[in-house]
């Protein structure tokens, strides 16, 4: 569909000013841009409802490109300004993009306790993981045993898992995807934008350049055929025993609750003191 | 709020940490984030409160980044904001300041001084951070920092805080301490009409006209707001006047310069001292916060003895006021500077000292107050 290309391209992207991009050719970030604006043009929103937040790293250049209200925040606390965008104006549409080091390392505290208010945020982490920006780090995702440039011997810690870690924390909603399935992808950020409190995707993504390149997967190809082939659907996954999931991951909807996000009981907060000072 | 003792109803007790949340609410301000620390979380507290009554928000972060990065989350989106913490908040704060001075995000700090390096001395006042309220963000960067010295203050320069943050888009640091912050006194508070309140300026052309850091005669851009028709981009890398990342040094340059020039432009409106019986005074004291409170009484008694002393009382500390400081040691023969740190604003005031003037230096790092008496008979062996 090339003119719907065009079309999308057109209203979207801050064409006429900054680009090229900064991306390396082939990495995973400009998917989860294309997914993005997909995800947002099918859920109606109007442009100038919708605050695009980041924080620093690769991924956190994206706000660059995408014709809404931008903020390029500071490394680790992009949640923190989003909530105070939300809740000093209800009415906006905050999206949140994030790194793994971004979310997890430096941000790791503000992103457990933005799930635990079910604060009325969509968060999507592009977990490529590895510092991808620095030059190719360890990040708390980087997997057991990977090199890094700061673990030449081999990577001794064991890794997060994101989207477990926004589950138990009281996300109202978690999906997770790859830059491989993009139609499922497309389909988890645009439920996760519909969603009210706190709403999650993680998208494992390809830093060949960083992470690939140490790692025996130099190229996006062979990055895109690790995640076609280690990826299992919720449904797959419900048939499959544990020895079998060994090594692989799941994506879909991991958790889909109705409870009541933040803003919702700040609002009752406000009618009871309201009502205090009429007494 | 304590209301007792008021016989009229504008007359109320408070503390100065009670004033600053009036303050606050009477310059606009209707979101606050912060995270309890001693001696500040009386301002929290007042804010949990107020703030739901009028419409606004109070919520208590996970810690202080997370309070101030919500504060200028906040006033990008149109509300006026504010946080309040001490040292070693305020020492957490300092890389999203930076932010907020460099992306000309109004917004207001307080920091309740008490005694440090690290946890040091909770419950007692110091005058510590005055070099962190001007320096702590890395890189060149305009502030304002204010201090207040009684409760009456705490309200007034709260507003003042406000007015010229959203004024000048830049942050503004109020330096309270832990005895002005916990000090009861009685406040004739202001009517609403007496009340001057200034809003930033929003853009008034067409969006597509809308150039966000545009170069404009006083420095300050109008500032959108998100969700008001005029998109754009908001960084802390250096950026240029559309808000997009730029690496070019003329760019740069006139970035940073203008941030500063907006500063220096302001600079007689900035600028607040309040002077006591400086007309024919020889020796002076240059005090600020709670020590001017003790200054004032030990000028009182030196006149008795037929010394011609007077004080200068800094409410303004950064843009550092170089002018009437000047004026002072200009007039007098030699100038004291008591301060509860080891020497903070001395060094300013020694630095403007172009005419060789005695500028004496009287200091305490006990977490202790400073006494009339002791400013007393430092100006004794001055005269
Ligand atoms: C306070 C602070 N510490 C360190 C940095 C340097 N830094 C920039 S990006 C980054 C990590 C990027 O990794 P990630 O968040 O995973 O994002 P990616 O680049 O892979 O998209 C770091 C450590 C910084 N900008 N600020
Ligand atoms: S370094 Fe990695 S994450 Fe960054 S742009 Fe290149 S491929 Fe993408």
């Amino acid at each position: 569909m090339p003119e719907e290309i065009t079309r999308l391209t057109h209203k979207y992207l801050r064409h006429d000013k900054k680009f090229p991009h900064i991306w390396c050719p082939g990495c995973g970030n400009g998917i989860v841009l294309g997914s993005l604006i997909r995800a947002i043009d099918r859920s109606g929103l109007h442009k100038d409802d919708v605050v695009l937040v980041s924080g620093i790293g690769c991924s956190g250049r994206m706000t660059v490109y995408a014709d809404f209200n931008t903020l390029h925040t500071t490394h680790g606390r992009a949640l923190t300004f989003a909530t105070g965008i939300k809740l000093a104006k209800n009415s906006l549409h905050v999206i949140v993009i994030m790194g793994d080091g971004d979310a997890t390392a430096i941000g790791g505290n503000h992103f457990i306790h933005a799930a635990r208010r079910n604060m009325d945020l969509t968060a999507i982490i592009i977990n490529n993981q590895i510092y991808g920006m620095t030059g190719g780090q360890q990040s708390p995702t980087t997997p057991y045993g990977s090199m890094t440039t700061t673990t030449p011997y081999g990577h001794i810690e064991n890794a997060f898992s994101i989207s477990e870690l926004a589950m138990v924390a009281g996300a109202s909603f978690v999906g997770r995807g790859t830059v491989f399935h993009v139609q499922l992808l497309d389909s988890l950020i645009e439920r996760a934008i519909q969603k009210k409190g706190f709403s999650v995707v993680e998208i494992l993504s390809n830093c060949h350049v960083q992470f690939g390149r140490r790692n025996k997967m130099g190229s996006p190809v062979k990055m895109m055929k690790w995640f076609q082939e280690h990826a299992v659907t919720m449904q797959k996954a419900k048939q499959m025993n544990t020895e079998d999931l060994e090594g692989n991951v799941t994506i879909g909807v991991l958790t889909d609750s109705d409870k009541p996000s933040y803003l919702e009981k700040y609002q009752l907060v406000q009618e009871q003191a309201k009502a205090s000072l009429k007494k | 709020m304590n209301r007792t003792g008021a016989k009229r109803k504008n007359i109320l007790l408070m503390q100065g940490n009670e004033a600053i949340v009036e303050g606050a609410l009477a310059a606009g301000c209707r979101f606050f984030a912060g995270y309890p620390i001693t001696p500040a979380s009386e301002i929290s507290e007042g804010m949990s409160i107020r703030l739901p009554q009028m419409d606004g928000t109070f919520i208590q972060m996970e810690d202080e980044i997370a309070s101030i990065g919500a504060v200028i989350g906040a006033s990008l989106a149109g509300v006026k904001s504010m946080t309040a913490t001490s040292g070693p908040g305020f020492s957490l704060m300092q890389e999203n300041i930076g932010f907020a001075c460099m992306a000309e995000v109004p917004c207001v700090i307080v920091n309740v001084m008490r005694g440090g390096p690290s946890t040091g001395l909770p419950t007692h006042p110091s005058q510590g951070d005055v070099m962190q309220a001007r320096w702590g963000t890395h890189g060149d960067h305009p502030i304002i920092v204010l201090a207040v010295s009684t409760v009456r203050d705490s309200f007034e320069i709260t507003v003042e805080a406000f007015n010229l943050s959203e004024k000048y888009r830049v942050p503004v640091i109020i330096l309270s301490d832990e005895a002005v912050a916990h000090t009861r006194e009685t406040v004739t508070m202001p009517s609403p009409e007496e009340i001057k309140i200034i809003d930033r300026i929003k853009p008034e052309m067409p969006p597509e006209w809308y150039i966000p850091y545009e170069v404009t005669s006083t420095g300050v851009p109008p500032m959108a707001v998100f969700g008001e028709g005029y998109p754009y981009h908001i960084t802390g890398l250096s950026h240029d006047v559309r808000g997009f990342p730029t690496q070019r040094p003329d760019e740069t340059d006139e970035l940073i310069r203008r941030l500063y020039r907006k500063i220096t432009q302001g600079f007689h409106e900035i600028q607040k001292i309040k002077s006591f019986m400086m007309g024919d005074a020889e020796i002076a004291v240059i005090a600020y916060g709670s020590v001017t409170r003790s200054a004032r009484q030990a000028v009182l008694d030196v006149r008795q003895l037929g010394i011609r002393a007077g004080l200068l009382q800094l409410v303004t500390l950064f843009p550092f006021p170089r002018e009437s400081v000047e004026t002072v040691l200009n007039q007098c023969r030699a100038v004291l500077v008591p301060e509860m740190n080891l020497g903070q604003i001395s060094r300013e005031v020694k630095r403007v000292n172009q005419k060789d003037t005695r500028v004496t230096t009287y200091n305490r790092v006990d977490g202790q107050l400073i006494t009339p008496e002791e400013i007393y008979s430092q100006l004794i062996q001055m005269k």
